[in-house]
């Protein structure tokens, strides 16, 4: 490697979202001497950011002065604030949990606001590379973590060189800012490698898919938001589903179920579709059209899951630590935050040193201490979740306990011995018909004879065991049918359509056998959502 | 042999991977987040010019644009895929074939390439027009969907793909190429070559300062195309005959 293939910062981000951005912008602004970077592995900045999104804008306030009255592509503010229960064939209004009030918050996309996030750091003077994903640490020679190793591009399916071959190169700096969002997979090796998830709580997550819709003129009610609980979800699957009516006849729905479900037959594609044919829901979509559409995991341990932030050379901010606050279903806030102050520390103390503390200590810290034992609460169901979150909140968080989290890979039951629930699903008739039609949707760019990106340490053991024990759970939790069980005169055996792949990283999470590792394909490929 | 330049001209498009929408008042294309590229043929073009300079065979690549203010990030992929300098001719409306034929013509003059190469066609309105427009104007051979360049003694060899085949044809230079897909793979940016683009030399023009006054068309309405009706699923050879009884084709 010549010395040109070797790019040297103070600070270099691994990934452009709200939390790397939120860093990188304030270092720069802060400190403007500083040379910093970002990477993103997206072809464009926001192609694979996906959220509600209702936000608090305090920290937006801070970080781009007078956006409120520029407009991003969605920006809307909440106007009215319902939270439900859905049975199969009515709607019961709740009272909304304190946590989900949302009078002074706005409804943005994440993609748009990732986009002005990262013009306002360009314009600052940071470095954005979009189109470059991070595959492997680089280290120093005591160990610390040195900056990262951009992965090749060209290399065809058996990993050869191909015509347009361009190897990957070094990226080096004083501190490298993991914010690669929820299962970050650089973050995933650093987690491991520092072992900075002992003494904590197993991580928890949750796995959301979003439509947006541009409906027929006068269905919305500009700023409703709405959120549900209840049918499709049998009571013991922790989720629910939101509808954000935004302007211009738009809205965005969504729906999010906690990857810790037990049924390996359930699929969050399809309840995701059937909470769209509720009675209550159904008629909004009729002749409307779907603009654009995707699914990400969200990670939901808390508090008790938080690894250690920080890492010799290194440190982690937002959902690549896990700082979203699953009461109020909001992280960007967190993600904001915890980037700013990320920031701040590196300028004060010179390096990562004390971080930990740092953000523990802070507002944002003791925020999610005062919420932690509500999500694991839902592990015993809805209805005792919903009241022992009201007993968390009355409260303050301050009980003598917490409650921890378990593996969602473990959770799955074999087949056998549970009972099939009877869903009483509908007839589907709103677009997209099955999960190609929803990635077409996604507007996947993924060059197909590249290395397969999503690496199954035995492939044998899919057919051998999984099949009969729990008949594949891969080809329905992946919300994009990466997945399938092909049988030809050879046998059954396990087909990967990566280049279906929205990375949501639900099979790196859920496959009971742990034999799925996601990692980045080559930069620039993946979904290029608009506005989700 | 002198000292040759190319310009290569490009345009900014919606990504091919889009599936394109039209506004809801239906007089445009649906642009919010859509992600924007360089026309993908116009990156052959430019990968063609790179490698003719680096056979020694030009000595500088202009790339052109015309396209409004956010088309700089595209023409600065196209500075760090190897383009020596740039020329942004920014405009915030829709511009015909005819206009941004007369654009290049003006910058042909100033420069004076020995070759301009254009992609065959944008992928966004599939006119196809603007290469052979700036052959006509300036009065120039030129060669439309080649698969395969080669220089030689002031004189380009190129194959042409046409409907019977391949067409292989010899101009004299300078001329115009518009390139067909299988004339490259376009290489891929460097994160170093990112930031040598930014020092390159980029030159801003407002598209008024041109004073072209040509007659234009007017778009009066966009329509999607008609949506396939679904099949039927039959059970039988026999249900098949009387359902084309009772519509009159047998």
């Amino acid at each position: 490697m010549t010395e040109a293939d070797r790019l040297r910062y103070d600070v270099l981000v691994i990934g452009a979202g709200p939390a790397g951005l939120a860093c990188a912008l304030t270092l720069k602004r802060e400190k403007p001497e500083l040379s910093v970077a970002v990477l993103e592995k997206a072809a464009s900045l926001g192609a694979h950011s996906l959220s509600g999104a209702v936000i608090e804008p305090a920290w937006v306030d801070r970080l781009l002065p007078g956006w409120r009255d520029d407009p991003l592509d969605i920006q809307v503010p909440v106007s009215r604030d319902r939270f439900a229960w859905l049975s199969h064939g009515r709607a019961f209004r709740l009272p909304t949990p304190p946590q989900m009030h949302n009078a002074g918050n706005w409804i943005v996309s994440l993609g748009a606001l990732v986009r002005r996030l990262g013009a306002a750091a360009e314009s600052a003077g940071v470095e954005i590379f979009p189109g470059f994903a991070a595959t492997q640490p680089l280290w120093d020679r005591a160990g610390a973590l040195a900056g990262v190793r951009v992965g090749d591009l060209g290399r065809t399916r058996e990993g050869a060189p191909g015509p347009n071959f361009s190897p990957g190169v070094e990226v080096r700096a004083g501190v490298t800012v993991l914010a690669e969002g929820c299962r970050g997979s650089l973050s995933r090796t650093l987690i491991r490698h520092f072992g900075l998830d002992q003494g904590k709580s197993p991580q928890t997550y949750a796995l959301g898919l979003k439509e947006l819709w541009q409906l027929p003129p006068g269905r919305t009610v500009p700023g409703s938001v709405l959120h549900t609980v209840g049918w499709p979800l049998p009571t013991d699957l922790y989720g629910g589903g939101f509808v954000y009516h935004l302007d211009r006849d738009r809205l965005a729905i969504g729906f999010v179920v906690g990857l810790d479900y037990e049924d390996p037959d359930f699929s969050p594609f399809e309840a995701f579709q059937q909470f769209k044919h509720h009675p209550g829901l159904v008629g909004l979509f009729e002749g409307g059209e779907i603009l654009s559409a995707g699914a990400r995991t969200l990670i939901e341990g808390g508090y008790p899951a938080l690894p250690t932030l920080e890492m010799p050379g290194g440190l982690l901010v937002g959902d690549a630590a896990g700082t979203l606050n699953v009461p109020k279903i909001k992280g960007v806030h967190m993600a904001l935050g915890s980037g700013i102050r990320a920031a701040l520390h590196l300028i004060q103390n010179g390096g990562p040193e004390g971080f930990d503390q740092n953000f523990r200590h802070s507002e944002a810290g003791r925020e999610l201490w005062r919420v932690r034992n509500i999500r694991p609460g839902f592990r015993a169901g809805l209805w005792v979740g919903l009241a022992n979150a009201a007993v968390e909140t009355v409260t303050g968080g301050r009980v003598p306990w917490t409650l921890t989290n378990a593996d969602d890979w473990r959770s799955l039951k074999p087949r056998g011995p549970v009972p099939r629930p009877h869903r009483r699903y509908r007839t589907r008739i709103l677009p997209p018909a099955d999960r190609l039609a929803f990635v077409d949707l996604a507007a996947l760019h993924h060059e197909e004879n590249q290395p397969v990106h999503l690496q199954v340490a035995d492939p044998a053991l899919c057919v051998s065991q999984c099949s009969a024990r729990f008949g594949n759970p891969c080809t329905r939790f992946c919300p994009a049918g990466v997945y399938e069980i092909v049988t030809d005169a050879g046998g059954s055996r396990l087909q990967i359509n990566a280049a279906n792949c929205v990375h949501c990283k639900a099979c790196d999470i859920k496959d009971p056998y742990e034999l799925i590792t996601w990692v980045p394909p080559e930069g620039g490929s993946g979904p290029n959502y608009a506005n989700l | 042999m002198a000292p040759m330049k190319i310009l290569v001209a490009a345009k900014r498009v919606v990504d091919y991977s889009v599936r394109v929408r039209l506004t809801p008042d239906r007089t445009g294309i649906a642009s919010d987040g859509v992600k924007m590229s360089v026309n993908p043929f116009d990156e052959i073009a430019l990968e063609e010019a790179l490698r003719i300079r680096e056979r020694g065979e030009a000595t500088q690549v202009v790339v052109a644009t015309v396209g409004p203010p956010e088309a700089e990030s595209q023409i600065r992929s196209l500075l760090a895929m190897g383009a020596d300098r740039g020329i942004h001719v920014e405009t915030g409306r829709e511009t015909a074939p005819l206009e941004v034929a007369h654009v290049l013509f003006r910058l042909v003059q100033e420069i004076g390439p020995g070759l301009v190469i254009l992609g065959k066609q944008a992928i966004d309105d599939d006119c196809g027009q603007t290469g052979p427009m700036l052959a006509a104007l300036w009065d120039r051979p030129q060669a439309t969907y080649v698969s395969k360049l080669t220089l030689s003694e002031g004189r380009v060899q190129a194959v042409r793909e046409v409907d019977h085949g391949l067409e292989t044809v010899e101009l004299v230079l300078p001329a115009v190429i518009t390139t067909d897909l299988r004339l490259n793979t376009p290489r891929f940016i460097k994160m170093p070559d990112i930031m040598k683009a930014r020092q390159k030399p980029l030159e801003k023009r407002p598209f008024d300062g041109f004073g072209l006054d040509l007659p234009r068309l007017t778009v009066e309405a966009y329509l999607p195309p008609p949506e396939r009706e679904a099949g039927l699923r039959l059970e039988s050879v026999a249900e098949l005959v009387t359902r084309l009884h009772d519509r009159g084709v047998l």
